[in-house]
């Protein structure tokens, strides 16, 4: 199991007129090849900043992210393009990622074109092949996207990420904005062609039961840090922090009969220009103690491959 | 898509949805028909006009109009129905010159502007505005006064004064689609800024500059004729009906038809274009109608 | 028994296209009582939004209505603009699914709450400042006076949605309609509104009509549900019911659709095929090209809705040749 991308102690700060938000804080992680590693938290939490930072969108502040052991940052032309073809994104929303004035052949035949400088023939073959991978029929090829629904030009955009043949593909809520029996279409693809294709996943959303059913590894975020992290089975049937468990209470449950164990976590998030000293999660925290208040907690183990930062995690007893 | 209807019955169903278009943009139909017509007449000038435009003929002066001259003459005898033809020509090519001189240099300013932002779009705008605040006629005052009267002075001088807008309006719909996706998924396919600008916002942003150039068409002939008009801009012997007004100032009291008609042709053209304008405005609006 | 807020009959909303017409809401019909959640679920295109709008009058224009919709007694159908706008806020209220653009950027909290309040009800405006301040404090705000000065873009999205809530429920309506709330919502946010809305239904006495595409925020506080597909009501009943043993066998997809929490190696089933185009429906059941029973009854006629169970209602005919049978 070799690393194929790794993220050590990323840090990112943004300028507003508020003040200064540290939108990644101290964020490491490595994936793994043929992994798929999940990247869960709310709005604020850094998650798509993480996507960006990894494909030098914009740049880290402090830390290294590491692709086959190179530093990207420090990556030549030639060498980033390498990288660029190598990890590939796929955006939250299918109705806003491909350019409605583009046919779909162009589409997903930009980044050939742009990278090898295919053309005419080696170009279409090529881009057919991609968009077969993904189930979308080699008739359609120059049609435009409002003509697709939102799972097909979803599956479009997967093509297009998969065209240059990456290893890697960041996918950043891929189906939050698809209808229900759409989304498991496209969550079935992206098992499927894991499998085929061999690919790793870094997988972004907030939805913890989709999360669930295509992560290995699952890494939960909170106003910029990892707050735990560890294989999917752990978290979700042991949470250690107290964020996790209030995340998972949170999701409403099928089955009408368990409605009452629906749990909100009390509060807001602390104003991000202005967080505390101590525990970032220290004014919702129903554990909460003094120590808390004052001091930070770093990742700690607490098991085998899972760690959280927290002091006072589930699994220990304290009086609450 | 998962139905695919025969070709026959796809064609009816676009000929139904083109008669539907007509029959809800009457008025858009009547400036398309119109301004056709117009280019008809200019192009096919030597062919439709009666007598030769230039030729100057003291025994038919100031003829009234009638069977002979359908448009009567003016004060050197010339035909007035066959000068308001040729000057459609220089109207049009007037239209034409001015619109893309100005969106040649206007909207590449705006698309840089609003795809770079920052100190960029600051340098950029800022000139552009220094442009912005010249009053519409003084501009092309000041420059036949530098560089001499004359028609091509005058186009030159018209889009100096337009291109902020063109820059104006491209930047701001740059701006718009600038945080659509498919921008962040061409960056991180690692296509250059430059394609960007061209291959992916220029396209989707191009609407509304489109659509004020579709109305400016009408504006610039007026202005060019007004220009005409106070002795900027054209000159004879060139064949333009704002200066054709000019010339007949001093008679048309009693001779009204040397000023009627070719002012006629310009309420005419300029009303086209307008309607032609809000009918492309309405048109590529996707609120408005949906021709997909 | 709870008395019958909304009770809609036969509702179709009708579009212009081209030189015909399609409609885009097909023969619903609903009841929502007192203290009464009803779960509407449908995917993009089933009509659900519309049927919300419809109840307040709002469907944008070309659209026109038809069938009957009564609200607290009062007939919605044929009114005038002058005369809906009556009974909008003080009758029925609606909450929408992105609170920031539903409301006004340049008015502060305090303005925008009072002039809701003001137009359904004839208070002074410091009257209507003490009912805002209630409404936001029923909805748990914190800091309520604060609240009130701030402008919309200084608060988050949870508070927000909670300050529209209150505006909602500060004219005292009887029928709230919720057009996915929490769609747009963080799952943590989602849960404090939700529960919110569940405490506001049975201590207000309100009705309320949750439109949502998500199942399982059905589950957790609706009492009973309406599926719709293709602009008709396909299956409705009690939640327990309705989940338990769903009739429809697209609403049976629905559940095997979603991934849920626990249930990891479930093998998760998608239904092939479109949503029909509106204006082109098949004859028979709107469902049948995708549906893995249908018959050949299918193709030809349209099922009505029949009983599945007390108050289950499913529009199928496999359902309706099993209620024969029994």
């Amino acid at each position: 199991m070799d690393t194929m991308l790794s993220a050590t102690n990323l840090v990112k700060n943004f300028e507003t007129s508020a003040g200064v938000v540290k939108a990644v804080n101290d964020v490491s992680f490595d994936l793994q090849s043929r992994h798929t590693l999940a990247l869960v938290g709310e709005s604020g939490c850094g998650k798509s900043t993480i996507a960006s930072a990894i494909l030098r969108l914009t740049d880290i502040d402090a830390g290294v992210v590491k692709f086959g052991g190179d530093n990207v940052a420090l990556m030549n032309m030639n060498h980033l393009q390498e990288y660029r073809r190598n990890v590939s994104i796929v955006f939250q929303n299918p109705y806003s990622s491909l350019n409605p004035k583009m046919r779909i052949r162009e589409i997903v035949g930009e980044p050939l074109r742009v990278c090898y400088g295919l053309k005419g023939k080696e170009l279409v073959d090529r881009v057919e092949k991609h968009l077969l991978e993904v189930g979308i029929r080699a008739e359609h090829i120059n049609r435009f996207p409002h003509q697709f629904s939102g799972g097909q030009r979803q599956r479009i955009a997967i093509a297009r990420a998969l065209a240059l043949e990456p290893k890697i593909l960041i996918l950043d809520e891929p189906t939050a904005a698809l209808d229900v029996s759409v989304q498991a279409q496209i969550l079935n693809l992206f098992q499927d062609l894991k499998q085929r294709l061999g690919l790793s996943y870094l997988f972004i959303s907030h939805n913890l039961a989709t999360v669930e059913y295509i992560a290995d590894r699952v890494m939960v975020m909170y106003l910029g840090k990892i707050v735990e992290q560890g294989p999917v089975k752990a978290i979700f049937e042991n949470p250690a922090h107290p964020y996790t468990r209030a995340l998972l209470d949170s999701v409403p449950s099928l089955d009408p009969a368990n409605r009452h164990q629906l749990k909100a976590l009390h509060g807001e998030l602390p104003d991000p220009t202005n967080l505390p000293d101590g525990c970032a999660f220290y004014s919702r925290c129903n554990r909460a103690q003094d120590r808390c208040k004052t001091s930070s907690p770093d990742l700690l183990t607490m098991g085998r491959d899972h760690a959280a930062a927290c002091f006072y995690p589930i699994t220990l007893e304290i009086d609450t | 898509m998962s139905t695919s209807l025969p070709s026959v019955a796809n064609r009816s169903l676009r000929i139904e949805k083109f008669r539907f278009f007509l029959s809800s943009n009457v008025l858009f139909v009547f400036g398309a028909v119109i301004f056709s017509l117009i280019i008809v007449l200019a192009i096919f000038a030597p062919y439709l006009a009666p007598y030769d435009p230039v030729k100057i003929n003291f025994s038919e002066k100031l003829v009234a109009p009638g069977l002979t001259h359908l448009m009567g003459t003016d004060e050197l005898g010339r035909d007035i129905l066959s000068r308001v033809i040729y000057g459609a020509r220089t109207s049009l090519v007037i239209g034409i010159t001015v619109l893309i001189l100005s969106i040649s240099v206007g909207v590449p300013i705006g698309l840089v502007a609003g795809y770079f932002g920052g100190r960029i779009d600051t340098i950029l705008m800022r000139v552009s505005d220094v442009f912005l605040a010249f009053p519409p006629l003084l501009l092309p005052i000041a420059i036949t006064a530098a560089l001499g009267a004359g028609l091509f002075n005058a186009m030159m001088a018209l889009a100096i004064s337009w291109f902020p807008w063109y820059a104006r309006i491209m930047r701001s719909s740059v701006l718009a689609i600038r945080k659509e996706l498919y921008i962040d998924a061409a960056r991180a396919m690692g296509v250059g800024h430059g394609r960007i600008m061209i291959r992916h916002a220029l396209p989707n942003a191009s609407t509304p500059a489109i659509v004020q150039a579709s109305m400016d068409f009408g504006y610039t002939i007026l202005a060019a004729a007004s220009l005409s008009f106070i002795g900027i801009g054209a000159r004879p012997p060139t064949i333009e009906w704002g200066l054709m007004v000019a010339l007949s100032r001093s008679k048309f009291l009693d001779f009204w038809w040397t000023a009627a008609f070719p002012g006629f042709a310009i309420f005419v053209t300029v009303l086209a274009v307008n309607l032609l304008g809000d009918g492309i405005r309405d048109l590529l609006d996707p609120k408005h109608g949906d021709l997909s | 028994m709870s008395e019958t807020v909304l009770n809609m009959r036969n509702l179709r909303v009708t579009y212009p296209k081209l030189s015909s017409k399609v409609d885009v809401v097909r023969n619903c019909s609903l009841q929502v009582g007192q203290g009464e959640i009803l779960g509407l679920v449908g995917e993009s295109g089933s009509g659900k939004s519309m049927t919300a709008m419809s109840c307040l009058g709002l469907v944008p224009k070309p659209g026109r209505i038809s069938g009957e919709i009564e609200v607290g007694g009062q007939q919605i159908v044929g009114r005038s603009e002058s005369q809906l706008s009556e009974f909008r806020g003080g009758l029925s209220a609606m909450i929408f699914q992105n609170p920031m653009t539903a409301l006004n950027p340049f008015l502060n909290i305090s303005d925008q709450m009072a002039d809701a309040i003001v137009s359904s009800r004839p208070l002074s405006r410091s009257e209507a400042m003490s009912e805002s301040l209630a409404a936001l404090h029923a909805v748990y705000i914190p800091n309520a006076e604060a609240c009130l000065a701030k402008y919309p873009h200084q608060l988050s999205g949870g508070q927000l949605q909670r300050v529209m809530i209150a505006m909602a429920i500060a004219c005292k309506p009887r029928l709230l309609i919720a057009d996915e709330p929490t769609t747009a919502l963080d799952v943590t946010i989602q849960a404090q509104v939700l529960l919110l809305i569940r405490e506001l239904a049975s201590e207000m006495k309100l009705a309320v009509l949750f439109i949502t595409h998500d199942l399982s925020v059905v589950a957790s506080i609706c009492d009973r549900v309406a599926v719709m597909y293709a602009g008709e009501i396909i299956e409705s009943g009690p939640v327990a019911d309705v989940f338990k043993a769903p009739a429809h066998p697209y609403t049976r997809k629905l559940f095997s659709t979603v991934p849920t929490l626990g249930s990891k190696n479930k093998q998760l089933e998608y239904i092939p095929g479109q949503v029909p185009d509106m204006s082109n429906l098949p004859a028979g059941c709107a469902f049948q090209s995708r549906c893995d029973v249908a018959m050949d009854q299918c193709r030809d006629s349209a099922p009505n809705l029949s009983a599945s169970g007390p108050g289950h209602l499913a529009a199928c005919h496999l359902v309706a040749s099993h209620e024969d049978m029994n």
